[in-house]
C-alpha cells in the first residue's frame, strides 16, 4: 500500500516533463529529424528556474499566483486518478466531482492570471480557452458517466479502476470504445496539442494556450510549463481507464503495464501529432462536440 | 419456359450494343417483342411450373403484368423503330439496348417470388430507363434523369430496408424468410410490429416506383422530359410493376392479419394521390407533364382499389391493365405531337386535330378514356371500383372518388382541348413531322385495345384477372 | 464474437459521426470506403464456417466498396475541377447534432421494438438505422452531386448491417445481385455527374431547378 502510494507520488512528480520529451521524439522520427533528447524538457525547466522573473506593472498578485495555482490542482488532480490499476493516494465518496471542479479551478486561474495583463492579445486566448473547456467538460462528464453506470460507483478510485476488474467479456466494450475515442479528443483538446492547438507555434491566429502564458518568464513559465506537463500525464492516466484493459497482475505488474500503456499513449499522440494538420479555429467546437456526442453515445448505450 | 422469356429480351438487348448500324438496329425490336408476346402468352397458358426451388413462378396476377408488359412492348416497339427515323441525329444503340434491358428486368419482376430478387430486377428496370430518360441530352433532361436516379433510388433502398425487415419478422419461427411462399405459410406467425414496419417502408419504397404522392416528385419531371415512347413504358409498365410488388406485400401483411392496417394506409395513399393529381392537373400547361399527373392520379385508383380489396381488388387489377394500354395511347400520341410542334406547352401547340389529324383525334379520345368516359376499358373498371365501394358503404370514400376524378376530367379537358382544338397558331415553324404508318398504327391498335376492353372483355382475361383477384384473397 | 461485432458496429458509428463533419471532399469518399471495407467482413465474422462462397462475395463487396467506387468517385471529383470542400446547406455542426440525435432516436426506438429470434448483437439494428439516417442526412443537407451520391452509399451500408441479421435468408446469389444494382446504380450516377458538370459548369444541384410547377 505504502509502496505504491510512493509511486504514484514519485511518478506523479518526476515522469510528465518525461512524455513531453517522448512525444517530441516520436514526432521528429516520423518526421526524419533527429530531435532534442528525451530529457529536454527537464533542462527546459532547469534553465527557467534559474532565470529572473519580468512582471508587467499592470499585473497584481493574481498573476503570479495563477502558475501556482495551477499546479497545485493538477497535481492535486493527479492524486484523485488512479495510475493503471493501482489504488489512487487519495479517494473518497464523491471525489470525482471533485476532480471535475479542481481541474475547473486551475483553468480558471490560468484564465484570469492571462486577464490580468490586460493585453487584449492574451485575452483573446482565454476566451478561447473557456469556451472550448464549456465543450470538453461536457464530454468528460458524460464520459466518467459511462465509468459511473458500469461501476455503480461515485468515487474514482473504485469506478475507474471497474474495467481492470472485470474480465474482458463483461465489459460494455462499444460503450468503452465510443468514450475512449471521446476522451482522447478531450485530452488533446485539454492539453493543447494537434489538432486543436499547436504546442510549438507563437502564431496568434492559432494558439490557445500559448498565448495565455506568454507574459510569463522565468520561474513563473516553468510553472507553467510543469503544470501543463503534469496535466498532459494525469488526462492520460484516466485516459487509459477507458482503454479496453489488460487483466491485473501482482503490483510490480500493474505498475510496469501502467508505464507501458503511457508510453504507448505518448506515441499516439505523437503519431496523431505528425499526421494530421491542425483544424481551423472554427472547426475545433465540431471536434469537441464530437467528443461529447461520442461519450453520450457511451452512455446511452450503458442505460439499454 | 420462364428462363426463355427473360433471356429473349436479355439475349437480344447484347445483340443490339453488338449491332453496327443505327438504321437497322431499331428493326430487331418488333421480332423481339413479338417472340417475348408470343412465348409469355403460352406461358401463362400452360400455368408453367415454378423454377429455382420456387424463386420463379408466374402467380396469378404476375401473368396479368407480364401479359400487359408484353403488350405494350410491342406497341411501342413498333412505335419506337417509327420513332427513331426522326433521331438519326444520334446514335440509338443505348436507346434499343435499354429498351429490351427493361422488358428483361420487367418480366423478372413480373415472376420472381422472392423478396430480394424482385428488389434486384425492380432497380434494374430502374435504372434501364435512366439512359432513355436522358436521351434528348437538354439540361432539362439531365436534370429530370438526375431528380429520377436520386429520388428512385432512395426509394428502392427504403424497399429493400422494407424487404429485409418483412424477412427479420419472421426469425420468431425459425430461420428468416424472403420468399413468398415461405411467409405465406408462416404468416400467423410472423411478428406485427416488424410486419408493420416492414409494409410501411415497402409502400414508401415500391410508392415511389409507382409515383403516390408525396413520392411522385420526380414522376413530372422524367414523364416531361422524356421520349413519349418512354413516358409509355414508364407510366404503363414499370408503375405496373412496382404495383404488382405492393400487391403481393399486401397480400402477405394480410394473411399475418394485418389487413386493417394495410388497408387503412393504403386507401390514404390512393386518395392523397389523387387528390395531389388534381391540384396539379387544373391549369397545368405542359401535356406531358399534365400525362404524369393524370398517372399519379390513376396510381392512386388502382391504391385505393387494392386497399379496399374484394370486388374492388378486382376493378383495380383490371384497371391497372386498361391504364397501362391507354397510357400507351396518350403518351405516344403526345410524343406525336411534341414532335411536330417541337413543343408541349399550351401556350404554343393548338389545332392539333388540324395538324395531325391522327395523332389528335386519338389523344383526345384517349384523355376521354382515361378519365372514365364510356365506352372505354377505364371506364368499366373505375364503375367496378366505385360500385364495389358504395356495395361495401365506402360511401364517403366513393364520394371523394367521383370529386377527384371530376376535378381531374376538368383540369386535363381544359389542357387537352386548347391542344387539339382551333388552328395552329401563326408564325410558328413547323417540322416536317407528319403522321406515318409507324408511328400511327400503334396508336389505333392500342385504342382498339382500349375499346374492346371497354366493350367486351375477352373472357380467358376475364377469367385472368378474376384468378388473379381470388389468388390475392385473404381468407382468415 | 459478440464483442468483435459490437466494436466494428461502434467503428461505423464513429464513422458516421466523421462523415457529418467531415468538410473535405477526399476525407468523405476514404470514410465512405472504409465503412464499406469493414461491413463486408462482418459476415464472415458471423459464418459458422468459412466456406469459398462466403469468401467470394465478401472481397467483391471490399473490391467494390473499397477500391472501384472509390475510384469512380475520386475521378468524377477530378474531372469536375471543382473545390474539394463539401458545400452543406445546414452547418457541419448542425448536422452532426441532428445525426447525433438520429441516433439516440435510433437507439430508443431500437430497444422499444420486439426482439425476434436471437440476434447476434443488440447493436446492430441501431447501429443500421443510425447509418441510414447518416445517410438521409447527407443526401439533404449537401449541396454537391457527388456528396448525395456518397450519401445514397452510406444509406446501403445501413441496409447492409441489418442484412447482418438474415443472413440465412438473403443468399449469396441475392447479395451479389444487390451488389450489381449498387454498382450500376452508381456507375450511372457519375455519367450523369459528369454531363451536369459539362451542362452547368457545376456540381451544385441547386442549380437543377428548370422543372418545377
Amino acid at each position: 500500500m505504502l509502496i505504491n502510494t510512493v509511486m504514484h507520488v514519485v511518478l506523479l512528480a518526476a515522469a510528465p516533463p518525461l512524455m513531453l520529451g517522448l512525444i517530441q521524439r516520436t514526432k521528429a522520427w516520423l518526421t526524419g529529424r533527429k530531435g532534442p533528447p528525451l530529457l529536454q524538457p527537464y533542462y527546459d525547466l532547469y534553465k527557467l528556474l534559474r532565470k529572473g522573473v519580468v512582471l508587467s506593472k499592470t499585473t497584481t498578485w493574481i498573476f503570479r499566483a495563477g502558475p501556482m495555482v495551477t499546479l497545485v490542482t493538477v497535481l492535486l488532480g493527479g492524486l484523485l486518478v488512479p495510475f493503471g490499476a493501482s489504488a489512487a493516494p487519495l479517494h473518497f465518496k464523491g471525489d470525482v466531482i471533485l476532480l471535475i471542479y479542481v481541474l475547473a479551478l486551475g483553468r480558471f486561474f490560468t484564465s484570469l492570471a492571462a486577464l490580468d495583463t490586460g493585453s487584449s492579445f492574451e485575452g483573446m486566448g482565454a476566451a478561447r480557452e473557456v469556451t472550448f473547456a464549456c465543450l470538453s467538460e461536457a464530454a468528460i462528464m458524460l464520459g466518467l458517466l459511462v465509468l459511473i453506470k458500469f461501476s455503480g460507483s461515485l468515487s474514482l478510485n473504485t469506478m475507474l479502476r471497474a474495467p481492470e476488474e472485470h474480465a474482458f467479456a463483461m465489459l460494455p466494450v462499444a460503450s468503452l470504445m465510443l468514450a475512449a475515442v471521446g476522451m482522447f479528443i478531450v485530452l488533446l483538446a485539454e492539453n493543447a496539442r494537434i489538432p486543436v492547438d499547436d504546442p510549438a507555434t507563437h502564431l496568434e491566429l492559432t494558439m490557445i494556450h500559448e498565448v495565455m502564458v506568454l507574459d510569463h518568464s522565468g520561474p513563473l513559465l516553468a510553472l507553467v510549463n510543469y503544470g501543463a506537463a503534469v496535466k498532459l500525464f494525469v488526462f492520460a492516466a484516466l485516459f487509459l481507464h477507458f482503454v479496453p484493459p489488460v487483466p491485473m497482475g501482482s503490483p510490480a505488474l500493474n505498475w510496469a503495464v501502467f508505464l507501458a500503456e503511457m508510453l504507448g499513449v505518448a506515441l499516439t499522440i505523437g503519431f496523431v501529432e505528425s499526421l494530421m494538420a491542425r483544424l481551423r479555429l472554427t472547426h475545433v467546437p465540431t471536434l469537441l462536440v464530437a467528443a461529447s456526442l461520442l461519450c453520450g453515445f457511451g452512455f446511452i448505450l450503458m442505460l439499454r | 419456359m420462364l428462363f426463355i422469356l427473360i433471356l429473349i429480351p436479355l439475349l437480344a438487348s447484347g445483340v443490339a450494343l453488338l449491332m453496327p448500324s443505327d438504321r437497322s438496329r431499331p428493326w430487331l425490336l418488333p421480332p423481339v417483342a413479338m417472340a417475348h408476346l408470343v412465348v409469355a402468352l403460352i406461358a401463362i397458358d400452360r400455368h408453367s411450373k415454378a423454377r429455382l426451388g420456387g424463386w420463379l413462378w408466374l402467380d396469378p396476377p404476375g401473368r396479368l403484368v407480364l401479359l400487359l408488359l408484353s403488350v405494350l412492348f410491342v406497341i411501342c416497339a413498333v412505335y419506337t423503330t417509327g420513332y427513331l427515323r426522326y433521331r438519326e441525329d444520334r446514335s440509338n444503340r443505348v436507346f434499343v439496348a435499354c429498351l429490351l434491358f427493361f422488358l428483361a428486368a420487367g418480366t423478372l419482376v413480373a415472376m420472381a417470388q422472392h423478396l430480394g430478387l424482385m428488389w434486384i430486377a425492380m432497380e434494374f428496370a430502374t435504372l434501364s430507363m435512366a439512359p432513355l430518360i436522358y436521351f434528348n441530352r437538354t439540361a432539362r433532361s439531365i436534370e429530370a434523369t438526375w431528380k429520377y436516379l436520386m429520388i428512385g433510388s432512395v426509394g428502392i433502398a427504403v424497399a429493400l430496408l422494407g424487404s429485409f425487415f418483412m424477412a427479420y419478422s419472421a426469425m420468431g419461427s425459425g430461420p428468416p424468410s424472403l420468399l413468398f411462399s415461405d411467409l405465406m405459410a408462416r404468416a400467423t406467425t410472423l411478428n406485427a410490429t416488424w410486419v408493420r414496419m416492414a409494409f410501411v417502408l415497402l409502400l414508401v419504397g415500391y410508392g415511389t416506383k409507382m409515383g403516390l404522392a408525396p413520392m411522385h416528385t420526380w414522376k413530372p419531371d422524367a414523364y416531361g422530359e422524356a421520349p413519349g415512347v418512354v413516358g409509355a413504358l414508364l407510366a404503363g409498365g414499370l408503375t405496373s410493376c412496382a404495383f404488382l410488388a405492393l400487391l403481393r406485400i399486401n397480400h402477405v401483411c394480410c394473411a399475418a392479419g394485418q389487413q386493417q392496417f394495410t388497408s387503412h394506409l393504403m386507401i390514404f395513399m390512393g386518395l392523397l394521390s389523387m387528390a395531389v393529381a388534381a391540384i396539379f392537373t387544373l391549369g397545368q400547361k405542359d401535356i406531358k407533364r399534365m400525362l404524369a399527373y393524370s398517372s399519379v392520379e390513376q396510381m392512386g385508383i388502382l391504391m385505393l382499389g387494392a386497399g379496399i380489396g374484394g370486388i374492388e381488388l378486382f376493378g383495380a387489377l383490371l384497371h391497372m391493365l386498361n391504364n397501362g394500354i391507354t397510357k400507351g395511347v396518350l403518351f405516344l400520341s403526345a410524343g406525336n405531337i411534341h414532335r411536330s410542334y417541337q413543343s408541349k406547352s399550351t401556350d404554343e401547340v393548338r389545332g392539333a386535330m388540324r395538324r395531325l389529324p391522327l395523332s389528335g383525334t386519338i389523344f383526345m379520345i384517349g384523355f376521354l378514356a382515361i378519365t372514365g368516359s364510356p365506352p372505354f376499358g377505364p371506364f368499366v373498371s373505375e364503375f367496378t371500383i366505385l360500385t364495389g365501394g358504395l356495395q361495401d358503404h365506402w360511401y364517403w370514400i366513393s364520394a371523394l372518388f367521383l370529386l377527384l376524378m371530376l376535378v381531374v376530367f376538368i383540369g386535363m379537358g381544359r389542357t387537352v382541348l386548347t391542344v387539339v382544338q382551333g388552328r395552329p397558331l401563326p408564325g410558328r415553324p413547323a417540322s416536317a413531322y407528319r403522321d406515318r404508318l409507324l408511328t400511327g398504327l400503334p396508336l389505333v391498335v392500342s385504342l382498339g385495345l382500349v375499346l374492346m376492353m371497354g366493350t367486351h372483355i375477352p373472357a380467358p382475361l376475364a377469367a385472368m384477372v378474376h384468378r388473379a383477384a381470388v389468388f390475392l384473397e385473404v381468407h382468415p | 464474437m459478440t464483442g468483435t461485432i459490437n466494436s466494428l458496429l461502434v467503428v461505423v458509428l464513429l464513422v458516421n459521426l466523421f462523415m457529418l463533419g467531415a468538410s473535405r471532399m477526399r476525407g468523405l469518399i476514404h470514410a465512405a470506403a472504409a465503412q464499406g471495407v469493414i461491413l463486408s467482413f462482418m459476415p464472415l465474422l458471423l459464418a459458422a464456417r468459412l466456406d469459398w462462397i462466403a469468401v467470394v462475395v465478401a472481397s467483391v463487396t471490399i473490391g467494390l466498396k473499397g477500391l472501384i467506387i472509390p475510384r469512380i468517385l475520386h475521378k468524377a471529383l477530378r474531372d469536375a475541377k471543382i473545390k474539394r470542400e463539401v458545400e452543406p446547406m445546414i452547418g457541419f455542426l448542425p448536422t452532426m447534432l441532428l445525426g447525433a440525435l438520429g441516433t439516440v432516436l435510433s437507439l430508443v426506438l431500437a430497444a422499444h421494438l420486439p426482439v425476434v429470434g436471437h440476434p447476434v448483437s443488440n447493436l446492430v439494428i441501431p447501429v443500421s438505422l443510425s447509418t441510414i439516417l447518416t445517410g438521409f442526412l447527407l443526401l439533404t443537407t449537401r449541396v454537391k452531386a457527388i456528396t448525395q451520391v456518397i450519401g445514397y452509399l452510406i444509406l446501403e451500408n445501413g441496409i447492409y448491417i441489418f442484412g447482418m441479421l438474415l443472413l440465412a435468408a438473403v443468399p449469396f446469389l441475392v447479395e451479389l445481385g444487390i451488389l450489381l444494382d449498387l454498382f450500376v446504380g452508381i456507375f450511372v450516377v457519375s455519367i450523369i455527374i459528369h454531363h451536369i458538370n459539362q451542362t452547368f459548369s457545376s456540381m451544385d444541384t441547386r442549380q437543377l431547378t428548370a422543372l418545377r410547377e
